[in-house]
């Protein structure tokens, strides 16, 4: 038995999850009409390289990687690019944003796929496989993979896959874990052998006892294959919200806590979701790039029950699938403690979909009206990041952005464990995202800022020259005039002489006239 | 006696040497203030404080010569932070200095413009491409919105476009909730209605 670790703070919200664990993974049925954003990872949006018209086959690349931190996006099914525009998408501004829209053939035709043995090629070259997959966390974030896999000097020692599932509702890495362990298993020894890391540590919650006997069996049964039996391990973690975090989670398991603005590689840590682990091993050993991924439906819904969707697919679909009942209000994506409302039930599944919660006034009673803080500090007692949430809320309140930054705001992972224990019901989320959004664009502005001034220094600079410049050569003219004169008092005859006076005067009122309309161009009115 | 001066002159002589060596040694080019201050301004290089750009404007605060209210697209923020710098009163925008207005790029109409260069020669920042006769534009990433482009457009082609709210940039909102329950019984029968 392997030694577990605490990490601070920490809630037990109801989980809820056994309500979507009764039926297996059930295949949604091709729907009528995709919306694949193009912009579904963190980083930069992918280029679309398809246009309205053109016919497309399943698993055809429809949107190019554009910028180091990117991914691609294909094309989930074959069928008939109808639009590329923009569409509105699962985000909590409710803003459109661009998609390519897709109706399907119900051929599904396969482009072409290259599997590949992923011990004969570097890493380097695995990357940019991932990439082209355009593979992505599927825990919520969606930060490409690849980048997750660059990680320079340091030497990893553990690479630790997240099956934690810590959020109330969710259960689609537990179904996913219970039935496709042999991949999630064989994704790890491929995302091991990238990493160069010497164990593999498969955290799931104690409330999954299938998933975890379902990844140890895989784990023996792929132990003589691979000849790495020895460096997995399941390990059972107490289930405690937010123990699936990830700098939770490594704390849990290695008792290491990663430092404040470092990311786990700098203590030889790395972790990925199971459900990436799974994509990572489709994508490689079968050459297929992400197109579908599990999903949860419930909440108030007929049946809870998971799906493997594909990207795209409209969420109203998906929960006609579940048949919401008649008083649900509004949709929640994620869980109820980290998740956002949806703008609209037609918003299309994303990478980051992991679960599609029907909301009602009952089952999610609306918070009692919020009191002024009374400095309990509950908040601080739960705060799994060891954070003062009190103050932090006092700070983002009064938009004392930079005292908020000195104690630590960029820590916040944003759990909600501080607004489910507050006895005033604040939304202190809320005040931490608004402040951290505004910190964010006052660095962006302030790096414009520095650019502009570089720019008008330039532009200073080169004005400067440009007029020392044509000082030097009207020196230069009036100089060759005098001497040409001087050269020319002689041999010349009178009217010659008269004649280039003449000329070398006219030259340079000129010359005068031109500097001071330049003048009058450059500084208008004085 | 004689020891005392003697003491007191050897003090004297070290102090002085110690002091001639910092200043030699800690010498600053220029005033660090100014370099302060016009860190804090937007630098849209816009002259809407009476000044030819940020840095003439920063060093006239730091010479005492302007007020700290008169940069509109600094904001109120930036007077706030300009008067916590210099640990001065906050000062509200005057009468004479125009109303902050939100951030905008310039755009121009290129089926109007007739390549006459005005506009390249009034841009602070040289985000304007084009040549005599040839059509220009605006690089949009480079413009500080601060329209000294607009007024020498001698056919009025430049237009200043508002940035809209993306998801590129969209911001969180300061959470509006209510605080207590006669308003919340309110906010939920307005809903109703």
């Amino acid at each position: 038995m392997r030694k577990l670790y605490h990490f601070h703070g920490g809630i037990h919200p109801p989980s809820n999850k056994t309500q979507s664990t009764r039926a297996a993974i059930a295949h949604a049925p091709l729907p009528t009409k995709l919306i694949v954003p193009l912009h579904q990872h963190a980083g930069e949006a992918a280029k679309p390289i398809v246009q309205a018209g053109d016919h497309v086959l399943k698993g055809q690349l429809i949107g190019m990687p554009d910028g180091f931190v990117s991914s691609a996006v294909h094309a989930p099914t074959s069928g008939t690019i109808t639009a590329i525009d923009m569409q509105l998408i699962a985000h909590p501004s409710g803003l459109p944003n661009l998609c390519a829209t897709l109706i399907p053939d119900g051929k599904e035709e396969w482009v072409g796929l290259k599997p590949v043995d992923y011990r004969s090629h570097s890493t380097a070259e695995l990357q940019q496989l991932l990439r082209m997959a355009g593979v992505v966390g599927l825990g919520g974030a969606a930060f490409p993979s690849d980048i997750k896999l660059r990680i320079g000097k340091q030497k990893i020692t553990t690479l630790i896959l997240n099956g934690a599932e810590c959020e109330p509702y969710i259960t689609c890495d537990d179904m996913l874990m219970r039935e496709r362990a042999a991949e999630i298993v064989q994704g790890a020894e491929m995302l091991r052998f990238m990493l160069d890391a010497t164990e593999v540590l498969i955290g799931v919650e104690d409330n999954k006892p299938e998933a975890i006997a379902a990844l140890q069996q895989a784990i023996t049964a792929n132990g003589r294959v691979l000849q790495q039996s020895k460096r997995h391990e399941v390990v059972a973690i107490p289930t405690i919200y937010p123990g699936g975090g990830a700098k939770q989670l490594i704390r849990v398991i290695t008792g290491l806590e990663v430092p404040s603005g470092k990311l786990p590689t700098d203590i030889g840590v790395q972790c990925f979701n199971v459900a990436t682990a799974c994509t990572v091993y489709r994508a490689l050993a079968h050459g297929e790039p992400l197109l579908s991924r599990v999903i949860t439906i419930t909440g108030n819904v007929r049946q809870a029950q998971n799906y493997e969707v594909l990207i795209g697919t409209p969420l109203a679909e998906l929960v006609a699938l579940s048949g919401a009942l008649p008083d649900t209000d509004r949709y929640i994506m994620g869980g109820p403690m980290m998740g956002m409302p949806l703008p609209s039930v037609l918003v299309p599944a994303v990478k980051a979909t992991n679960c599609i919660i029907a909301a009602s006034a009952k089952l999610f009673p609306p918070p009692p009206p919020a009191m002024p803080c009374i400095r309990c500090t509950r908040c601080v007692d739960v705060c799994p990041a060891d954070l003062q949430p009190q103050d932090l809320y006092w700070f983002a309140q009064s938009r004392e952005f930079g005292r908020a930054q000195v104690f630590s705001l960029f820590d916040c992972i944003e759990c909600g464990a501080c607004s489910y224990v507050c006895p005033s019901h604040i939304p202190l989320v809320q005040y931490y995202r608004f402040a951290k959004s505004e910190i964010r664009a006052r660095e962006h502005d302030k790096q414009l800022a520095d650019q502009a001034r570089v720019r008008h220094e330039y532009h200073e600079q080169r004005l400067e020259r440009e007029k020392r410049e044509k000082a030097d050569k009207l020196a230069a003219r009036e100089k060759a005039a005098q001497a040409a004169k001087l050269a020319s008092t002689r041999p010349l005859t009178t009217q010659q002489q008269t004649e280039q006076t003449e000329q070398t005067e006219l030259e340079a009122s000129r010359a005068h006239i031109r500097e001071v309309a330049q003048s009058e161009v450059e500084h208008p009115e004085g | 006696m004689l020891s005392a001066l003697l003491v007191m002159a050897a003090i004297a002589i070290v102090l002085g040497a110690v002091l001639g060596f910092a200043a030699i040694k800690f010498h600053t080019e220029g005033n660090p203030l100014v370099d302060k201050i016009d860190a804090v301004l937007p630098q849209t290089q816009c002259g809407q404080c009476s000044y030819p750009g940020c840095k003439p404007y920063a060093t006239a605060i730091a010479a005492g010569e302007a007020d700290i209210n008169r940069c509109p697209p600094g904001g109120e923020e930036g007077i706030q932070k300009l008067a916590d710098l210099l640990g001065v009163e906050f000062k509200p925008f005057g009468s004479d200095t125009a109303a902050p207005k939100p951030k905008s790029v310039a755009y121009i109409d290129e089926s109007t413009c007739i390549g006459c260069t005005l506009c390249i020669q009034a841009c602070p920042v040289d985000a304007i491409v084009g040549a005599a006769k040839q059509m220009h534009t605006i690089i949009a990433a480079e413009c500080t919105g601060c329209e000294l482009c607009v007024a020498p457009c001698p056919v009025d082609c430049i237009s200043m476009l508002v940035i809209e709210e993306k998801i590129s940039n969209w911001k969180w909102k300061y959470p509006v909730y209510t605080m207590n329950v006669a308003e919340a019984a309110q906010t939920a029968a307005g809903a109703a209605r």
